[in-house]
């Protein structure tokens, strides 16, 4: 691990979203600050910067972390995806995106990329969750909108409809 | 009787899709800290008071401004040399300033803005502020607060009671005096927050050639609170351009607290000469964003044997923390007109007070003085019964509004416009089961577990009166200051040259879906897709149609804003009918319009694309008469049912009147006193359901925050004014394993006042569910009392016996870490206890060493002997990733 000085920028070279990306940081600069105002990746959301409320969550090396309780300087090297990873394409959405906008599962949308993120990890290690899985699970996030029941019906959804898809594909 | 709404072929009535959620479920949202600011912007860093009352003596900056990269450093004499103090809405010698100004009065009041290059550089420049503090002592209790002898927040006022006024409707001395008994109870209501996930924004330029300022901010109005900013900055209200970003992250009736904030950063962005943005913290946001108020009601009845209740002596103290921030006192009012709840009781006095203590400053949150109303009105129906060995479910039968009589103007001055509430409850008790659920709470009695069942029957009022709040002046008061009432909502229609439809509200959304219900609503009249219509909620002070009654409150969309969306699309479709009449060759009134198309009623393919149709008037003016262009139509529609408070303070607070009837069982753990609750039903009516699926959205997300309120959520403060709550691992917010699902059960009575007869629904669970599930608690637990939040430890101390230390330990000594009572500094509390097996005498002389004290702190670093017995002792603490230094003063 290479000294890092404090008062320095420093070079961050990771592959995000797929792409290598390289930017500077200095060592004390949160990856959430990082992504939302060095690289302009708006989608992580920073509700509470504490750890508890999981609207930064980002997906590290195929584990779901907080952004806020990462610094930038430790994805050197690293995967990183964020929300903006998960649909297909432009003016297309994946199955869970889908789940969560038939379901209401949003209202503000502030909490939602966190979740989908953590949702999107969870559901390709456990393809036939319960209901009380997801909802452990999901208690790692803060929604203060929908109240969870419309964000556990689309994960249920999205779970069968994703079963389904691996059958077919 | 109630009428069934007829669900016309449409869109509106539908769970269509959100227009709102491709970009938000695809990180594409634009919220207040995702749009670019303008090139050269600096970033702003607030400095917040640690004390809850302390007199404030020299800031000492320097330090601070020779940090490279700082570039402006704000504090209370540059607010008070370049502004003006917030409006109040009462008149009485109180200034409220963004900022503290030679005094902080709760923990997290600004003391200064650091602006510089970036958040990291201004949150350092904070660390190198000296200010020093000459601390006073803190009242946080209102109670306390209004003895003669406490300390005084505003020495001007010369008491802490900022308001104090009574009002008697019809003759309850009388009833009083008649009734067969009089039963009250007295409840305190909690302080607590919606605290949306995202915090406050605020992006503010200062041009200084125009004199005139130009802010983003996630505000959510209502934009009555404009002219009181614009006059706090001092400029006219055409200088003041207020705008809000297209996406917000919730709001709750919190996101109003942002007013002081606008005018903070508006000011640093003066004074820096360059843009200031600000984004609030979620330290900042729990301790001094804003907060409900807490309230202590003592609610007496005059009841008859049968449970008939005559008349309420309402009396309430309402604590509205250190500042009186415009637009409270309006939480005490919010309800006037509906103190008799779903009752047609007609005989009324009350007694309201406002005061001043040591705590964030409070305002808008979901329900809005309903929580406090309810909690009181409910707890006391309940009690009755209790009282009376009746069973409380007939209370509330007896007691209510009839079928028929609506609309029913109450004692106060309400006017009830639509509803059928015993239908209501026995549909719910029905669809719900409560034979059932009452069955089990016999079944769970019986093996001996604290098994309870609440009610809870609740007018949720919307669509606020402009003028309610007037009602805390007297009649002669408001004479002076003229009349002030209604409720204005804006829309503007309109098309461009292609003939597409655009929409534009007011309302300033957060997430509740406002667009895709507009989009509905115009659809619906021109008989296009919701997709083909473009709904702008983003606001524009100087350029779109506002009024002061604009923004996201009071749960006004459905009913006020969505019913002007379809006024200005009749106003435009029945000049467009006269149009397409011509060049059909019918009559306007045959004309239809259908998948996309103007038609002939008789003959469908006598018709045109709606889109020519639309776009005609651009391109051949002539074809229309003059003056009928249909290119844009805004209406504003207020209602003439909310007229200004009457000589006799009877006042309509509100338009429209929803109605729910909760039943609930809950459980309580006897070993730990956790409660679970085994079942939740909610019947709502809430008129015509514009959108089935938002609807639910609303009930689910308004339980979550109830739930939360009642069993889990409290704005802590320590006797001193410390405020304990200052994360979410200490704000205790529900997560899914904690929500229940509740049945949610719908009637629809539609308000006969609103263009589409819808009302709203966003609020009702939150006045609602705590009292219901505390009525619960109290049925479980058999007693009269019962606190918010009910936290197991309150709940356990009524079946557990009072833990005592064990014999033997008195004498030993006891250590605290924590400051003097009434310092109000920010501390760190600590308390056990320890026996060492020595005489006194060699444990004083121990403690009393510098070096041996430094060596048995944890984290003590330097030491200073301020006398025989006081030391000062630096200290460093650490949990996990946190650290942090203060001093303990050891005595
Ligand atoms: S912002 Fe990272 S957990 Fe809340
Ligand atoms: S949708 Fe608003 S916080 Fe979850």
């Amino acid at each position: 691990m290479p000294r890092l000085s404090a008062d320095r920028q420093h070079s961050v070279r990771f592959e995000l979203n797929g792409r290598e990306v390289e930017a500077q940081a200095e060592p004390r600069m949160l990856l959430s600050d990082f992504l939302r105002h060095v690289l302009a990746m708006t989608g992580t959301h920073v509700g509470c910067e504490h750890g508890v409320c999981g609207a930064c969550t980002v997906e590290i090396d195929g584990m779901a972390a907080r952004a806020c309780l990462t610094l930038a300087v430790q994805v050197e090297g690293a995967r990183v995806r964020t929300v903006e990873a998960l649909a297909p394409g432009p003016g297309r959405l994946s199955i869970l995106q889908e789940a969560f906008r038939r379901h209401h599962g949003l209202q503000c949308g502030f909490c939602t990329p966190g979740i989908l993120m953590s949702l999107d990890i969870f559901l390709r290690a456990h393809p036939a969750p319960s209901e009380i899985d997801i909802r452990e699970y999901l208690s790692g996030h803060l929604c203060r909108c929908t109240g969870y029941a419309p964000i556990v019906a689309a994960a249920l959804d999205a779970a069968e409809k994703l079963r389904e898809a691996d059958i077919i594909g | 009787m109630h009428a069934v709404t007829d669900k016309p072929p449409g869109w509106l009535g539908r769970s269509v899709e959100r227009l709102e959620d491709a970009a938000l479920l695809t990180g594409a949202g634009r919220f207040v800290d995702d749009i670019a600011p303008p090139p050269g912007t600096l970033a702003a860093a607030i400095l917040r008071s640690p004390r809850a009352h302390a007199r404030i003596g020299a800031i000492a900056i320097d330090a601070a401004r020779r940090l490279p990269g700082v570039a402006a450093i704000l504090t209370g004499a540059d607010v008070a040399a370049m502004s003006a103090p917030l409006a109040a809405g009462i008149k009485a010698p109180l200034e409220c300033w963004p900022i503290a100004i030679d005094r902080a009065r709760y923990v997290g009041e600004p003391v200064a803005v650091v602006v510089a290059s970036d958040r990291y550089i201004a949150e350092d420049a904070l660390d190198l502020i000296a200010v020093s503090y000459e601390p006073l002592p803190a009242v946080v209790d209102p109670i306390a607060a209004m003895q003669p002898t406490a300390t005084l927040l505003h020495d001007k006022l010369g008491a802490n009671i900022a308001s104090d006024r009574s009002f008697c409707y019809g003759d309850p001395a009388a009833q009083f005096a008649a009734a067969a008994t009089r039963i009250a109870v007295s409840v305190r209501y909690p302080r607590n927050s919606c605290t949306p996930i995202e915090t406050y924004g605020v992006i503010a330029e200062y041009a200084a050639s125009d004199d005139a300022y130009d802010v983003t901010a996630n505000f959510m109005g209502p934009l009555s609170m404009h002219p009181v900013m614009a006059r706090a900055l001092r400029v006219p209200g055409n200088r003041l351009r207020l705008r809000t970003p297209p996406d917000s992250g919730g709001s709750f009736g919190v996101k109003q607290g942002l007013v002081p904030y606008i005018v903070l950063i508006a000011l640093a962005a003066r004074l820096a000469g360059r843009p200031v943005k600000w984004i609030e913290d979620r330290l900042e946001h729990l301790s001094a964003s804003v907060s409900a108020t807490n309230r202590v009601t003592k609610l007496a009845a005059a009841v008859d044997a049968d449970g008939r209740v005559r008349a309420l002596d309402w009396d309430q103290i309402e604590d509205v923390g250190a500042h009186l921030r415009a637009p409270e006192p309006a939480a005490l009012y919010r309800m006037h007109g509906n103190l008799t709840g779903a009752y047609d009781i007609r005989h009324v006095c009350v007694r309201n007070r406002v005061v001043l203590t040591n705590k964030t400053p409070s305002g808008l949150n979901r329900g809005f003085g309903g929580p406090q109303v309810y909690f009181a009105l409910e707890r006391l129906m309940q009690r009755i019964a209790r009282e009376l060995g009746l069973d409380p479910l007939d209370v509330i039968r007896r007691n209510l509004v009839p079928t028929g009589a609506f609309p029913y103007r109450t004692a106060t001055g309400g006017l009830l416009d639509s509803g059928d509430y015993a239908g209501a409850i026995e549909r719910a008790v029905a669809q719900g089961t409560l034979a059932e659920l009452r069955a089990r709470r016999v079944n769970a009695r019986g093996q001996g577990r604290l098994y309870g069942i609440g009610y809870a029957a609740v007018v949720e009022p919307s669509i606020s009166n402009m003028g309610y709040i007037t009602t805390v002046l007297t009649a002669q008061e408001r004479a002076r200051a003229g009349p002030k009432n209604g409720a204005f909502a804006t829309a503007t229609v309109a098309f461009d040259p292609l003939g597409c439809v655009s929409v534009q509200i007011a309302s300033t959304p957060q997430g509740q879906g406002h667009r895709t219900v507009a989009a509905q609503v115009v659809a619906d009249v021109f008989g296009l897709a919701p997709a083909d219509v473009r709904v702008l909620g983003e606001l524009d002070t100087a350029r779109d149609a506002w009024s002061i009654a604009s923004g996201n409150y009071s749960s006004r969309f459905a009913g006020a804003v969505a019913g002007a969306v379809h006024l200005a699309a009749q106003r435009l479709a029945a000049k467009l009918k006269r149009a397409a009449a011509t060049q059909l060759n019918v009559a306007p009134d045959d004309v239809v319009f259908a998948g996309a198309r103007a038609q002939a009623r008789d003959n469908r393919d006598n018709a045109m694309a709606f889109s020519r149709l639309a776009a005609a008037t651009h391109w051949s003016p002539g074809l229309m008469d003059a003056g009928d262009h249909a290119l844009r139509e805004t209406v504003f529609w207020t209602p003439p049912e909310l007229a200004a408070p009457s000589d006799a303070d009877a006042v309509n607070s509100s338009l429209c009147h929803g109605f729910i009837f909760d039943f609930c069982g809950i459980e309580i753990d006897r070993v730990t006193g956790a409660v679970r609750v085994d079942k939740y039903v909610t019947m709502h009516d809430c008129g015509r359901v514009l959108h089935p699926g938002m609807v639910a959205g609303q009930i689910t997300g308004g339980f979550a925050h109830a739930l939360g309120a009642a069993l889990y959520e409290e704005f802590a403060y320590a006797p001193d004014g410390s405020f304990l709550s200052g994360t979410f691992a200490d704000y205790l917010v529900p997560t899914a394993m904690e929500i229940p699902q509740p049945l949610m059960l719908h009637m629809e009575t539609p308000s006969p006042f609103t263009p589409l007869g819808a009302k709203g629904v966003g609020e009702g669970n939150c006045m609602s569910t705590p009292v219901c599930i505390a009525n619960a608690a109290a049925d479980a637990l058999g007693v009269d009392q019962v606190e918010l939040p009910l936290l197991p430890a309150r709940l356990a101390a009524h079946f557990h016996p009072r833990e005592e230390f064990p014999k033997g330990t008195t004498a030993a000594t006891a250590v605290a870490i924590g400051a003097r009572q009434g310092d109000g500094a920010m501390t760190l509390h600590g308390r056990g206890v320890v026996e060492i097996a020595r005489v006194p005498q060699d444990v004083w002389a121990m403690l009393l060493d510098a070096k041996t004290l430094a060596a048995i702190i944890p984290g003590a670093g330097a030491i200073e002997k301020l006398s025989e017995t006081h030391f000062r002792v630096d200290v460093t603490l650490g949990v996990g990733p946190v650290r942090g230094d203060g001093h303990a003063l050891v005595l």
